[in-house]
């Protein structure tokens, strides 16, 4: 790999929704929803992206792995060119980086058993035969401190703490170098929350990974980023170290962010 | 029916895990549907024997025994106007409806899906095409299309199936593309994307497993359907054709002698009507057994006022607004009843703020619906407690005078407006409505009123906005006008259950604001349901933590947060990350896990 230190570079990154032509030659509303975005994640660091329902930050996480593609601008996903993987197929983007959803439990197939959720990656982005499959689910549920037997039962019989562990464990499956995670502890309760970032940060350092973490809740990215960028109306407003910009933000927007959050002050 | 029925319960099979009742289990539960099945059951089997039953041959003519009677020697249905027997014309008739009934829904249920699939699932020009195409279709009257089928082929079952199959194909397809696009739309097929599937396997194994259900319980109340559609067209003449026998074709040919033999045409159409029934109680029961909503009655319509059913009634001196005692709420399950709520008691007073604090399932939300009787029943029942409002225990009351108290004594503010908001009125209308369920005021008056409301909750330019519709409103207006819709008939508690977790920060901190000057403005009494700390520590005077359905601590918030007492409260607290902790927060928690374990 050309650059290790980075593990996705943006560059002028723009998403345009609408803007198409009608029939009668008028063109509908266009909602710029990320505008001429550069930014960078160094390898084995997490970046929080923050900011309101609105401000872009999933349709960004959206375009990284692949489930959208960028109106213009280009992204290098760990050295490969985004378009390159695109002409490669969904496949190329999974093996490189997947992604974790906010709701864990409309993120797994009602339909479907824990085995064969996981079962997927396994065998079409890494193309190991049944033997090895079950072999590598029992290793990654040991990884989410999920009992094994969970292979064999569906998502409804899991709490939302337990599915979500689940969601990470697919995740893994693809033995990415960087994973997206899409607020994915918001939807939980707060002691469930402590422990699947708890989690997060373990498997981080025993994969060797790189994340983005996009979260609305300023004290959950202080804990575990390292960097944070904050958007507003699809820009990027704000970028510094988690320690410097919460001390001392620069931009109104972020100034406003931190002093709105709920504080548990004990005196 | 037998094939469907067969790929339907492995399906079922396949899907029931093992300790929960099966399907097949449910379906028998239910007696109407049991016996649509059991009838069915029968009519297949007989059709089935019918070969080796010794009847005579349902064609053969002989005048000199033309319309015979019921019960005649030899022919237990007795003959029609050629002399035919019945029974034997009537067993193979069923035969012929049933088949052409089952297999045209099996091709309509087919192509119908398949084109939906397609649809849902490529949405843009693919979806306009065929749905257009489909609509088309539906755009003629569908017997007129059916004939004109039938005349451009000409008469004969085979092309009466044909007919019948591509009039109902439309059915089908705007069914299952429906229910697809809401699939395609959702986070596992994205997963699935990112697993590696390609489009035509994630339609095939994503979505078809989740679409299955409703195309099996569609097929089964359509099968019914066009067995009469079949009936229809031969009773028309453009089925089967003589000498033939279907039920339809009977039916036609009986008609004329309505007067004369009224059994020629009755027998037939009590038969038509015994299949279709049971056919349709069948199709009812899998569809009951087979929607988990159904099945856990969530789709029943609720009582007015929740089940009360009361061990005890304590008494309280409290002279607070609002006074629980013991209340106790349970749910009735399958297996007895399973309390919600564990005789928790606390009061709150005029001016006061209490939050309630816990994680989902702690019982907070049920305990602030229990209040005011609002716990669906069924399940729910109140089985103790007492809830005083002014010293008047509500559980006490008449059904009319708890309803009367909703709006007008205590108000809830819900999570999501945008759910408790009808999307179809404007919000000003909604508004208006709330003031007038309680107040006889003019129309007018009312929107005088509700502007002045609007206003209470600084939303900017009420006028105009009060015009809108709640899609039209941000979060934060939204729960404003919830807000609003609260304070209608200035009550004097309001209950809040978790009004700002669905909101911003920043727009929760302007929410929680505007709440706790009404507070102060109006001497309200809020209740506020909360899992937060941050927000307890901004607004409430007192909290109660709950747990499982009991209250573990109670007291005076910074009392609380400071020097908690219970373990689960200290736990709770140091699971929230604190601003300006940073990194030494997945320390604490790293610790607080390895103390959890080893204790």
């Amino acid at each position: 790999m050309a650059d290790r230190q980075a593990a996705i570079e943006i560059t002028n990154l723009t998403k345009i929704f609408g803007g198409n032509r009608t029939l009668f030659g008028g063109k509908t509303h266009e909602i710029h929803a990320v505008k001429n975005l550069t930014m960078t994640l160094h390898h084995g660091e997490t970046l929080a992206i923050v900011g309101e329902s609105g401000s872009g930050k999933s349709t960004i996480a959206r375009m990284i792995v692949g489930l959208e593609t960028p109106t213009s601008g280009s992204m290098k996903i760990a050295g490969q060119d985004s378009s390159e993987l695109a002409r490669e197929g969904a496949a190329a983007f999974g093996r490189k980086i997947q992604y974790v959803f906010q709701d864990p439990v409309a993120s797994l197939n009602p339909r479907k058993t824990i085995g064969k959720i996981l079962e997927a990656p396994l065998r079409l982005l890494k193309g190991y035969d049944s033997a090895k499959c079950k072999a590598r689910m029992k290793e990654l549920m040991d990884a989410v401190s999920m009992p094994a037997d969970a292979l064999q039962r569906y998502p409804h019989e899991f709490s939302g703490g337990q599915a979500q562990r689940i969601a990470i464990a697919r995740a893994l499956a693809a033995e990415p170098d960087i994973m997206v995670l899409d607020e994915p502890v918001s939807a939980l309760d707060v002691s469930v929350q402590a422990q699947v970032l708890l989690l997060l940060e373990d498997l981080k350092a025993e994969f060797d990974l790189s994340y983005l973490f996009i979260s609305h809740d300023l004290a959950v990215v202080e804990s575990i980023s390292d960097r944070v960028a904050v958007f507003y109306f699809g820009e990027l407003v704000e970028e510094g170290s988690a320690a410097e910009l919460f001390a001392s933000p620069n931009h109104e927007y972020t100034k406003k962010l931190i002093a709105s959050a709920p504080r548990l002050e004990i005196e | 029916m037998s094939a469907a029925d067969t790929t339907m319960s492995a399906e079922v099979d396949a899907d029931a895990p093992p300790a929960r009742p099966t399907a097949w289990q449910l379906l028998m539960n239910n007696t109407l549907a049991a016996a649509g099945f059991w009838i069915m059951a029968v009519i297949v089997a007989l059709c089935i024997l019918e070969p080796i039953l010794p009847l005579p041959d349902p064609d053969v003519t002989s005048l000199a025994e033309r319309l015979a009677p019921v019960f005649s020697e030899g022919h237990l249905l007795g003959t029609d106007h050629l002399g035919r027997d019945i029974l034997a014309r009537l067993f193979s008739g069923m035969r012929v409806s049933l088949v052409v009934g089952v297999t045209a829904s099996v091709i309509a249920a087919f192509f119908g899906s398949l084109i939906g699939l397609i649809a849902g699932y490529a949405r843009g020009r693919v979806d306009n095409i065929l749905m257009r195409g489909i609509d088309m279709l539906m755009a003629f009257p569908y017997i007129l299309l059916a004939l004109a089928i039938v005349a451009a082929l000409g008469p004969g079952l085979l092309n009466a199936l044909y007919a019948i199959a591509v009039v109902n194909i439309p059915f089908f397809a705007r069914n299952i593309r429906g229910i697809t696009v809401g699939l395609a739309g959702r986070e596992f097929v994205d997963a699935a994307r990112l697993s590696g599937k390609g489009h035509i396997s994630i339609v095939l194994t994503e979505i078809l497993p989740n679409v299955l259900p409703v195309i099996v319980i569609t097929m089964s109340t359509t099968v019914g359907w066009m067995i009469l559609e079949t009936a229809g067209l031969s009773f028309l003449g453009l089925g089967a054709q003589p000498p033939q026998a279907d039920l339809g074709s009977m039916l036609g040919e009986g008609r004329s002698l309505l007067f004369t033999a009224p059994m020629v045409s009755i027998i037939p159409g009590v038969m038509v009507f015994i299949i279709v029934m049971s056919i349709n109680l069948l199709g009812d029961g899998v569809r009951d057994a087979l929607d988990p909503r159904l099945r856990a009655g969530a789709l029943a319509r609720p009582m007015a006022v929740t089940k009360i059913d009361r061990k005890a009634a304590p008494k309280s001196d409290d002279k607070s607004a609002l006074v629980v005692t013991d209340l106790e709420t349970s749910f009735e399950g399958t297996k007895g009843t399973t309390p919600a709520v564990k005789g928790i008691s606390f009061s709150l007073d005029k001016g006061e703020c209490l939050g309630l604090i816990g994680e989902s399932g702690s019982g907070k939300s049920v305990t602030a619906l229990s209040l005011l009787g609002l716990v669906a029943s069924p399940p729910g029942i109140i089985t103790g407690g007492t809830v005083a409002i002014d010293g008047q225990d509500v559980f006490g009351m008449r059904e009319q005078e708890i309803v009367a108290l909703r709006g007008r004594k205590v108000a809830y503010v819900f999570q999501d407006p945008l759910t408790t908001l009808h999307p179809l009125f404007t919000v000003g209308d909604q508004v208006v409505e709330a003031v007038q369920a309680h107040q006889k005021i003019s129309k007018s008056d009312a929107w005088a009123k509700m502007l002045d409301l609007f206003r209470a909750v600084r939303i900017p330019d009420p006028e105009q906005r009060a015009n809108a519709y709640p899609h039209e409103m941000s979060g934060g207006q939204r729960q404003r006008v919830g807000i609003a819709m609260a304070l209608a008939n200035d009550p004097e508690i309001i209950i809040a259950d978790e009004p700002t977790t669905a909101l911003d920060v920043t727009v929760q901190a302007e929410i929680l604001a505007l709440l706790q000057n009404l507070r102060k403005e109006r001497g309200l009494a809020l209740l506020f349901i909360t899992h937060d700390f941050g927000v307890v520590a901004e607004i409430c005077d007192r909290v109660a933590v709950m747990r499982f359905g009991e209250v573990v601590e109670a007291g005076d918030t910074m009392k609380v947060l400071s020097n908690p007492q219970h373990d689960y409260t200290k736990r709770l607290i140091a699971c929230v990350p604190k601003p300006g902790q940073g990194r030494q927060f997945l320390d604490d928690v790293r610790k607080l896990a390895a103390e959890t374990q080893n204790g």
